[in-house]
């Protein structure tokens, strides 16, 4: 079977097109704020087109070094992110932060050792189990655009609350809900949040480790924030409150369906079926996602509809 | 490959005799032939799009791959055969459906990607076939069950749940069985599985039976449509001779 990928990655490799050759993401890290930038990523799935640049990441140039927020899906992508960086500031990495676990969001962190890497305690321990599948699980999807890539687990664990780095307020929010340990990070200088994976915008949100009713109690604290700008995990930021809206709409259509469909003995297939309602038609990935988050979610929805029999 | 090998040598060889003899596979799957020969070839095999099996396209967790099985159109069915050809045990279940209806789904274990198929034998002796390919990431059948690797799983086996939805025709009902389910395949665990589920009215007629092969889930869940009956007895055996049996009153 190795054999047999082997063989299959070498033709695949052979007839791709020379831009993707050269395994560059064309990052441009774009200015959202004062100090502040961002690279955004595709509204995509894994693939090898793409190498694995479907995340947002971006950083803070601050008089005391540049702070880091996620570094993207591979070695090469941190690489280019670093280099990037270097366009826009003269100053050395202060500190790396990971949001949370999520492969696309930490697996760039080797490309920034030696500078601290710093993550919630939850999501250093995620880290440390789950990197290297995820690691692997990325190599089978994007090929090439991972190599020399390995988990690099974060070496500092982040105290949630304030911390003052070179003339900014950054304040580190212990959430969770899309996974197990998520992070907001807020600037209150600049006024512009990070809000990791606890909100999506116009990509449909993902729930491989989802907590349903933890996300929601996270969105309700991320919408109290006196932000000006919004950076979600996925997709485009915003300067309202229309992104963590769309979040949180989403997915309680998601959890009220499967609900219902348990509620009436529905298989999981059955659940497949179900008409997406026309206001999520722009989100994209919207079908194999809701397909993908049956999987993760159902089972769990169906079990509290069955009762011991012996 | 040795397989592959001899059926591409026969191909060439008595071209004309095997083109008559097996039906071309709508879904151009390589191990079509051998699949045939291993469990169909005895009785005439016609592809039917009367047998409906549901599957996502792509397998999100190779051990709880979702799949629907609707052959409720035909009748006269002796027995249903679930498979996936490139699964290194390619068969998944059987199901009878006695005086229910040929309707159900499970979740199962993938290797990689394979077609899933449902092979329907009536009392003809015909064998209707239809099926969709599941594309995987792979690894479920090589890999330990969750609750092997928590440790706990003995103090959980047989327990059996159960949900039941009166319908217009029929009973949809879910059962769940807490069992590893183990495929043999992965190191130092031997095969260890559900090999016979009787679902059973109150005076002990029979109103299906599965027969569940070591693809199946961990603590597997079947959802069902058991015809009406008050009250529904489960009894099911795994290959270490186990016995579990539940009763369900409506």
């Amino acid at each position: 079977m190795k054999k047999a990928i082997s063989i299959l990655a070498l033709s695949i490799l052979v007839s791709l097109p020379v831009s993707a050759a050269k395994y560059d993401y064309g990052l441009e890290a774009k200015k959202i704020g004062v100090d502040t930038y961002l690279f955004l990523g595709k509204k995509e799935d894994f693939s090898f087109q793409n190498g694995g640049n479907i995340v947002n990441t971006g950083f803070i140039v601050t008089s005391s070094g540049v702070v880091v927020i996620d570094t993207g899906s591979s070695k090469r992508y941190g690489e280019q992110m670093l280099a990037e960086i270097r366009k826009q500031a003269d100053k050395p990495v202060y500190k790396v932060i990971n949001t949370h676990h999520h492969p696309d969001h930490f697996l760039g962190n080797q490309s920034f050792k030696p500078a601290p890497i710093a993550a919630l305690k939850g999501t250093v321990k995620d880290i440390k189990s789950s990197g290297e599948m995820f690691s692997e699980n990325l190599y089978r999807m994007t090929g090439d655009w991972m190599r020399g890539t390995e988990a690099v687990v974060p070496d500092v664990t982040l105290q949630p609350g304030a911390e003052e780095i070179g003339g900014h307020q950054i304040e580190y929010i212990e959430l969770s809900g899309h996974t197990g340990s998520d992070l907001a990070v807020f600037d209150r200088t600049t006024g512009v949040l990070f809000a990791g994976d606890l909100v999506f915008y116009n990509r449909t949100l993902t729930t491989p480790h989802a907590i349903p009713e933890k996300w929601f109690v996270a969105l309700d604290r991320l919408s109290k924030l006196p932000f000006k700008v919004l950076v979600p995990g996925h997709g485009e930021p915003v300067t309202d409150l229309s992104a963590i809206e769309q979040t949180r709409d989403y997915l309680r259509w998601l959890v009220e369906t499967l609900d219902s469909a348990a509620n009436k003995g529905q298989s999981m297939n059955e659940v497949m079926q179900e008409k997406i309602p026309a206001r999520f038609a722009n989100l994209a990935l919207v079908k194999s996602e809701f397909n993908r988050s049956v999987v993760h979610l159902f089972p769990a929805v169906e079990k509290k509809t069955l009762h011991r029999a012996n | 490959m040795r397989l592959l090998f001899c059926s591409l040598l026969m191909v060439g060889a008595v071209f004309t005799a095997s083109a008559e003899e097996i039906p071309e596979d709508p879904l151009g799957s390589i191990q079509w032939d051998d699949m045939y020969r291993a469990y169909l070839s005895e009785h005439k095999v016609v592809f039917d799009d009367r047998v409906k099996v549901m599957a996502p396209e792509f397998a999100e967790d190779s051990m709880n791959v979702p799949v629907s099985v609707d052959a409720s159109k035909l009748t006269g069915i002796r027995e249903i055969l679930l498979f996936a050809e490139f699964n290194p045990i390619p068969k998944i279940l059987k199901f009878f459906p006695v005086s229910s209806k040929a309707v159900f789904s499970f979740r199962f274990k993938i290797q990689q990607a394979s077609p899933v198929r449902a092979a329907v034998l009536t009392s003809d002796n015909v064998w209707h076939v239809g099926g969709v390919w599941i594309d995987a990431a792979g690894g479920g059948c090589t890999t330990a069950s969750d609750d092997r690797l928590g440790g706990d799983w003995a103090d959980h086996l047989g327990e059996i749940s159960a949900g039941v939805w009166n319908r217009n025709d029929s009973i949809r009902t879910k059962i769940a069985i807490n069992h590893p389910m183990d495929t043999g395949l992965v190191a130092g665990i031997p095969a260890f599985y559900l090999e016979k589920i009787d679902v059973t009215d109150d005076e002990g007629k029979l109103l299906l039976r599965i027969e569940p092969f070591e693809p199946v889930q961990e603590n597997p869940v079947f959802t069902l449509d058991v015809s009406k009956s008050a009250v529904i007895n489960i009894e099911a055996v795994d290959n270490n001779a186990n016995e579990f049996s539940a009763r369900v009153v409506q």
